[in-house]
Order: C-alpha cells, then structure tokens, then sequence
C-alpha cells in the first residue's frame, strides 16, 4: 500500500493500493475477436463431471434466471436462491421499455460495431472496451433465444418482428413487447429455469435471503442464508458462487427500484474481499412520475420509449408554471431537449435529459405542484404525435403506460401532458469483475446489474436487459466452466470458515434484536436516502459530498446504538430483515461518496459541478481519470477504504468528448 | 382522513388467527393502499407492537407480489392490484376490512402473507417451450401472424399474483392457467408439447387441491391485467382435443 493520493479532494477519506488490470480478455487479438478467442481457448467441463458440480446463484432476474436455467441444461447441479417468493418476481420483471439487439432488420446501418460504439460513448468512455463489445455481439442471440421460448415481442403485420429506437441512439434496434418487455423476457428465463426444476438439476429456494458469503485463501466456498419464513440460518456449499442480485439504488431509499432490492449479497462479498467497482456511477432516470408527498414509498418511471413521440417543455415564463399547460400558446413553451440539442432532441441519453430537467425547475420553470416550495417536473406531451397518428395508435403503443400513469397521479395524459421528473433508476457501479465476470475472489462471479463492467458512467436505454440476459445465457456457462474444469477442494459445514461466518450473521441479527432504541428502520433509510439524494445525487460537489460523508457516519453511529426492531430471530421478521439491508447501504453509501468525491471530473450519471464546460456540460477528464475505481473493503470504521485503478485503454473507438449537440 | 381497519393477525402457519382493530389519522388520498399500511407499520413499531406482515416489491403492479383481500375483494375495490389502489378510492372515516388470500393451496405464513409456491409447480409441470440456450434458430425465420402475437402477448401480462383464485368461490386456478396455455398455444413455438402441455398442467393443478372451474366469472372480474374469461374456453378446448388424441 503506498500513500495516500495527497492532490485528490478525498484525501484524508481512502489510501491508494495497487493497480489492477482485467487478464482474462485476450489482449493478443483485436477487440472484436477477443470473445470467440475466449471461448476458443476456455476449458471445458466433461458432462458425466458436471453434475457432480454444484453452482450457487443469488438471484433470479434476467441474469440469475438465465444463468440457472442454462447450467441446469448443460448439467451441473444448480442451487439458486432469491428473496421474493417466486423466482418470477425478481426486478427485472418491471423494465418496460426494451431490449436493444444488433439485428439490422430496419436496413438502417445497424451492427454489433455500431451498438458497441453507442454502449461505450454513451458510457463516456468509462466501460471496458472488451465487454462492451461482447455484450453487442451476443445481443442478436438473446432475441433469437427469446423468440423460441414463446416471448411475445410486438410484430409487424408481416408477422416479423417490429422494433423501435430509444435514447442515445440513431438507429431502431430496440424489441420490446409493448411497454412490459423486463416482464415477458423474465416470465421466458424463469419458464426455462423451472423446467430445470422439473428436470431435477435446479433447486429453488425462495424467501430466502443470502447474508454471507464463505471465503477460504480468497476462494468463494459457498453462502450462509436466513430462511425468511422460519428464520433459520442455513450453509450452502458449492463449488462456485454467482451472484447476481441487482442494483443498490435504493440506498437513496426512494427510487424505482422494487422495495426490496438490496445491496446486501454484494457488500457482503465485498466485505469478505471482493472489490466494489465506480460505486458512485448512479443511473437518474429522466421520465418518473414526480414526487407527490412526504410517505411515499417509492417512485414509479414511465418508460423512455415515450420519449420517441413524447416531447418535453416547459413554460418559457415562470408565471405560466401554474397554469393549466393547454392554455399555454406554443410560443410560450420551450421544447427544451430540442432547442439545445437538435440532432437528438427529445432522444438524448438519460444523465443529458435529466440534468436538464432539474436546471429548468432550479431555475424556476418547473412544473406540477409545489413539494417544498419548488415544483419538480416538466411536461412529456404527446397532442403533437396524437394529433399527427390519432389516439387509438397512440393507445396500441403505450396504452398501459398511459394507465399507469392515470392511475397514479389521478390525471388523464391523453388530454394534459404527463409530468415527469428525474429519478434514481439503475447503478451502473458493482462488484470488480474481470472479462469472464469472475471477482477479485476465486469462484465467486457476479453478474448483471450487480456487476460494473460493460455500461461504464451512464446506461443507454434497452441496454440494462441485454447486459442481464447477456451474461446469463451466453458469457458465464463458458467462463464458469472454464473456472469449474480445474479441480477445487470442497470444504464441509465444520469448517472454522463456516463457523465464523455463521457466527457473524447470528450476532448481527441479535444485535438488531436487542438494541432496542427508538427509532424505525425505515426512518433512518428515508435520512439516509435524503442525504444521498441532496449530496450524491444528479449534481455532486466537493463540498457537499464531504458533508455528507461525515452526515452519514453520525447517522449510522446512531443506527447501530438507537435502532428499534420487534419481533424474533426465529420467525418471519420484516423489520429484521430490513435492519440488516439498511446497515449495508450505510457503508455502501459512505464509499459511493468516497468514490465521488475521489473523481473529480463528471462523467456520464457521474456530475461533478467543479467540471464543466462554459455552456454547462459535463468535463471529463481522461488525463486523470480514464480508469475503474475498485475499492477494497479494509475493515471497520477508521480503517480507510483501499483505491485500486484499473486504467481504461480504448483501442477499437477512438475516445473523445461526448456530444449529442 | 381517518381509516378504521379491521385487519387479520396471525403469528405464523400453524397459530390460530383473528382480525384485530386499528385506527389510523392523517391518511392522505395521494398514498397507495400500501403506503397507508406502512404508516400503521411505523405507528405500531413507536407503540412497541408487531407491525402488520405484508408482500409487496415493485409497487409498480407488475410483479404480482401483493395480495389482499380488502373488504372481501381480491386487491379492493379498483380492477387494479394493491400496490396500485389509492387512499383516494376511500372515503373519510371508512372502516376497511383486509385479509390475506383464502385458498386452501395457498397456506397463511403470517398475517396478510400466503405461500403462493403452488403457481411454481404448476409451471413446472408443462408452462415453458422446451429450447436450450444456444439452439434457438434466427429469429425472423418464424414469422407470426400479428394478431396472434397480440393475443399471446395479452394473456402473458398475468402477473401471476392468484387474485383469480382469492375470487373464485371455488378457489379455481382456472384462469392463471388457461392464460399460460392460451400464452403459449397462440404461438408456433408452443405447438409440438400443446397436448402434453395441458393434460399436465391441468392434473397438477388438481394435484395443489385448486377446484375446479363452473364459469362463474369472478376470476376475470378481480384480474388486474384483465386476462379474459375465454382462455378457460380455450384452456377446455386444448384439453379436449388433447385427451381425444389420447394424451
């Protein structure tokens, strides 16, 4: 460990360790080979030897989903675990919009390069060249997949399939199935995955929730899990463990995340040494249905498609904000998106349209009710596009999104335009993996949203689905397999490593039984999330970050003495449950300020208000920070989390400013 | 507003359960059905009693994770699911009556939450299209009329969240698998396991103890995704034919 980096603005809040590099992707070959040499090349499992082999999977989203269902196929023994209870329900199930794939079936110059370029500028340079360029070239078979197991994408009256195009790019790659596409795409891997149930390779266990990983000479051995019915505690050994348990955005405690989404499978594998990677990289999402009171639990997005016909303004003058947005002349209004950024318009990627969005209601021109003395949301209309197509086509595109949307907020968006306003939607940060998604830990692999390797800074819409299905179906079955054909000592339940781990979630769970304090979880969630929403959120500066840092350590000192959580340990407990997912985002969001505050240049979902252009638009600066922060656990308070850089080396794109003007 | 609920409270599967009676103030009509059972849940947490156990996760309505009879209709009074009702569908000083799920195949694990694990099974026993990762052909090789991709896709919004049983008098799964046959029997994909398809997902059905189906309707009319009543025509139909070619 050499000494703290003095010239960075978190000096003082990390130490500096060694730099890291990904040895897995061939270096030797152009990019563009690199996958088809990996797999050339990796090792392969016998079939009457896999099913001796036991793989551990955490979750049950496009990523677990499709992973489990492929192992089973292929022959191992599955074990596969998700909170919920029904594998069905994992999050992926809410993604609405789309799913992008390089088929060129619109003859309008599309290809896995053109895809791969967009994913890796739309990241502003801050993915890895080599994933990224897998994930396009996979992307056309996840829709064949799809299609074959019954995914009802929408169709053109031909009977091929339709598609559309979204955020950030210029060609229509996107397949979705009307505005529920994360639904039907999950219902397809979770179909394929309880086939395997019934084929015998897969076990489930749901309502179960993974507390601990088991790490042996840095080797995932296997995870220690609470049965959350009976409250059991319960040893899973395996041979490999893959994780693949989302996204932490709801350390910001409101977000569209679903209310359970946690970030408390990773941070414990992250405690037991798995680095965690670009932890600050927060995806806002720019079309969510405002905040509309002080008890809401969460936020609901309306999806990006609707950008496609929708156009977005608000009131040129602040005495408008509160009239009924009809009776404002269209001289009057200020189609925003496309005044500064013509060529993409309404279509710009989400950090672009979000940010914009709050400079309008910071500077006044908000729109919707006042919550706080500000009106948060601008207006996505559609008379243009209903006037241009008629209602009825506009119903067959997104009437269940217009339903929702009445539903909610109690207005019809066929006759006002819709409200919307930024949200925390998906992290593009995760657990460090390399190209064959295995972490710094042995055996312990991590994938989709719970992995940070191929959306770099900021996500292009329709991507988030491909990225799970993508390394669910088509990258782990082989890098996994390449890990399992060596040999690997099983260990047993007497293991001291077991023991401990055991150990330490049972003193946990007592602890928070025990404290007997006076406040709820849930009230220290919504002050945690509030700090991060004000300090870590669309804009990040030097300044607040650090307070924020020092907000959330009083916050979370507090917790741990003044929590109050009823019930028993042996027993279905939801505040328990909750207690301990809570204490994770604390130290999760202590080292997402950390990160932020260490990169001081804005990127992507990433604005540092200290770097930007004269016009307002993010700096970064590649000079300094062209790299993958990954952050290693170095133990309890007062013990500085370790900086590792991996650098970034662009080879196939040349990398330059982002613009979409 | 004020709320008066009478909500049912049971420790765990094998305790006996009874309704209890809470008084709730400063209900806004802007807060979900389930954001005003948070605040109880906080309320009570302050008073040092177990709060209320319920399911919910996305609170979206698409992940079919909450379940709740409230005053005796499967997710309340709107064709919606929980998470998605609204304070407003209430009236100032109305008293709510809520309860989980009854149906035999789906036992209470505690208060407001039942095991729903019987919907896996019956997926198991034939709803999916036999492909393995990696074999599927390209996908526009397999043309599909559009008005049969419309249908499949329609009756593959169910969410499966067993509000269809909850209404059923005869606790009937009828119509969450007539919309999985329906789902994927509109399709060409779906056609070489058809008959085998429904005559085991049909006896598993059975086999979880959900009775059988006398078209009362009930199903469709609490379906938050408006499934409609004639997949169970075609749930029929498929097993006819299948069980005349002696499946």
């Amino acid at each position: 460990m050499t000494d703290t980096n003095v010239t960075s603005d978190a000096a003082g809040f990390f130490t500096l360790g060694e730099p890291i590099a990904d040895t897995k992707a061939p270096a030797d070959v152009p990019v563009p080979q690199r996958w088809e040499e990996r797999k050339a090349h990796a090792k392969l499992v016998n079939p009457a030897n896999r099913r001796k082999i036991k793989v551990i999977i955490v979750g049950t989203g496009l990523a677990g989903a499709a992973a489990g269902a492929t192992l089973g196929e292929a022959g191992y023994q599955v074990e596969s675990f998700c909170y919920q209870d029904s594998p069905r329900r994992a999050h992926s199930i809410a993604a609405q919009g789309g799913i992008n794939a390089a088929k060129n079936y619109r003859n309008d110059g599309d290809s896995t390069y053109r895809l791969f370029y967009d994913t890796v500028k739309g990241g502003d340079f801050r993915s890895r060249e080599s994933n990224s360029y897998r994930l396009a070239e996979v992307s056309a078979s996840i829709i064949d997949q799809c299609v074959a197991q019954g995914v009802p994408f929408a169709r053109e009256y031909g009977g091929l399939l339709d598609n559309r195009s979204f955020g950030g790019v210029q060609v229509s790659r996107t397949f979705y199935a009307r505005g529920q596409t994360g639904q039907q795409l999950l219902i397809g891997a979770y179909q394929a995955l309880e086939r395997q149930v019934a084929a015998g390779t897969v076990t489930t266990h749901t309502r179960h929730e993974m507390l601990e990983l088991i790490v042996v000479d840095n080797v995932a051995k296997g995870i220690i899990v609470r049965d959350m019915v009976t409250g059991e505690i319960e040893t899973h050994l395996g041979d490999a463990v893959v994780l693949a348990t989302g996204g932490y955005g709801n350390v910001y405690f409101l977000s569209t995340n679903a209310m359970g989404s946690n970030v408390t499978a990773a941070w414990r594998a992250h405690r037991k040494g798995a680095y965690m990677g670009n932890p600050c990289y927060t995806q806002i999402h720019p079309t969510c249905i405002p905040v509309s009171g002080e008890n809401q639990s969460k936020l609901t997005l309306m999806s990006e498609s609707l950008r496609n016909d929708g156009r977005i303004w608000v009131p040129k003058k602040k005495e408008d904000c509160a009239k009924d947005p009809r009776d404002i002349p269209e001289e009057d209004r200020d189609y925003y998106l496309e005044r500064i950024y013509p060529a993409f318009g309404n279509l710009v990627p989400r950090d672009i349209a979000s940010r914009q969005a709050k400079y309008m209601c910071d500077e006044g021109r908000g729109v919707g009710p006042e919550v706080d003395g500000v009106r948060r949301g601008v207006y996505l209309d559609f008379a243009d596009i209903i006037e241009r197509v008629g209602r009825d086509t506009v119903e067959a595109k997104y009437g269940n999104l217009f339903d929702m949307y009445a539903q909610i907020t109690a207005e019809n968006p066929y006759e006002v335009p819709m409200r919307v306003y930024p949200a925390v939607h998906y992290v593009m940060g995760g657990l460090w993996v390399d190209y064959d998604l295995e972490s710094n830990v042995k055996g312990l692999f991590v994938a989709g949203e719970a992995n940070f390797s191929d959306q770099g800074a900021n996500r292009l819409g329709a991507s988030a689905l491909m990225q799970g299905l993508a390394d669910g179906y088509f990258v782990l079955p082989y890098t996994i397999a390449n890990y399992l054909a060596d040999s690997h000592e099983r260990i047993d339940e007497s293991h001291p490593a077991v023991i401990e781990a055991k150990k330490d979630v049972e003193e946990r769970i007592n602890h928070f039984l025990t404290v007997n304090g006076t406040r709820s979880v849930d009230s220290y969630h919504k002050e945690l999330g509030h700090i991060m929403w004000e300090y870590c959120g669309m804009e990040r500066t030097k300044e607040g970050l650090t307070k924020a840092i020092g907000l959330i350590r009083e916050l979370k000192a507090d917790f741990w003495k003044n929590v109050k959580v009823l019930g028993s340990a042996e027993s279905l407990n939801q505040s328990l449950e909750r207690a301990g997912r809570v204490a994770d985002f604390f130290e999760l969001g202590e080292l997402m300020c950390i990160d932020a505050l260490n990169r001081r240049e804005s990127c992507g979902g990433h604005f540092r208000a200290e770097s930007a252009t004269p016009d307002g638009e993010a700096a970064r600066i590649d000079e300094e920070f062209a790299y993958v922060a990954a952050w290693e656990w170095a133990g309890e308070d007062g013990h500085m989390p370790v900086l590792h850089q991996e650098s970034l080396a662009y080879e196939a794109i040349e990398m330059k400013a982002r613009s979409y003007k | 507003m004020k709320i008066t609920l009478n909500i049912w409270r049971q420790a765990n599967a094998s305790s006996k359960g009874a309704m209890q009676k809470y008084d709730l103030d400063d209900v806004s009509e802007d807060m979900s059905f389930l954001e005003m059972l948070d605040l109880l849940n906080e309320n009570l947490n302050e008073k040092g009693e177990d709060p209320v156990a319920f399911d919910s996760d996305c609170r979206e309505g698409i992940c079919g994770t909450c379940s709740l009879m409230i005053n005796g209709e499967a997710h309340g009074p709107e064709v919606t699911t929980t998470c998605q009702l609204h304070m407003r569908s209430f009236k100032d000083g109305d008293t709510i009556t809520v309860e989980p799920w009854r149906a035999e195949p789906f036992p209470v694990l505690k208060d407001l939450i039942v095991d729903r694990s019987a919907f896996d099974r019956i997926i198991q026993s034939g709803g999916y299209i036999s492909v393995n990762t990696g074999s599927a052909p390209e996908a526009n090789n397999l043309p599909v009329e559009k008005a049969k991709a419309d249908r499949a896709f329609d009756v593959a919004t169910c969410i499966g969240c067993g509000a269809c049983v909850a209404a059923c008098p005869n606790g009937s799964a009828s119509l969450f698998l007539g919309a999985k046959i329906t789902h994927l029997g509109e399709l060409p994909q779906g056609q070489p396991e058809r008959e085998s398809r429904v005559v085991d997902m049909v006896a598993q059905h059975d086999h979880e103890g959900f009775g059988g189906c006398t078209n009362i309707g009930e199903c469709t009319a609490a379906c938050p995704k408006g499934i409609p009543l004639d997949v169970i025509s075609q749930l029929n139909k498929d097993l006819r034919t299948a069980m005349l070619h002696g499946r």
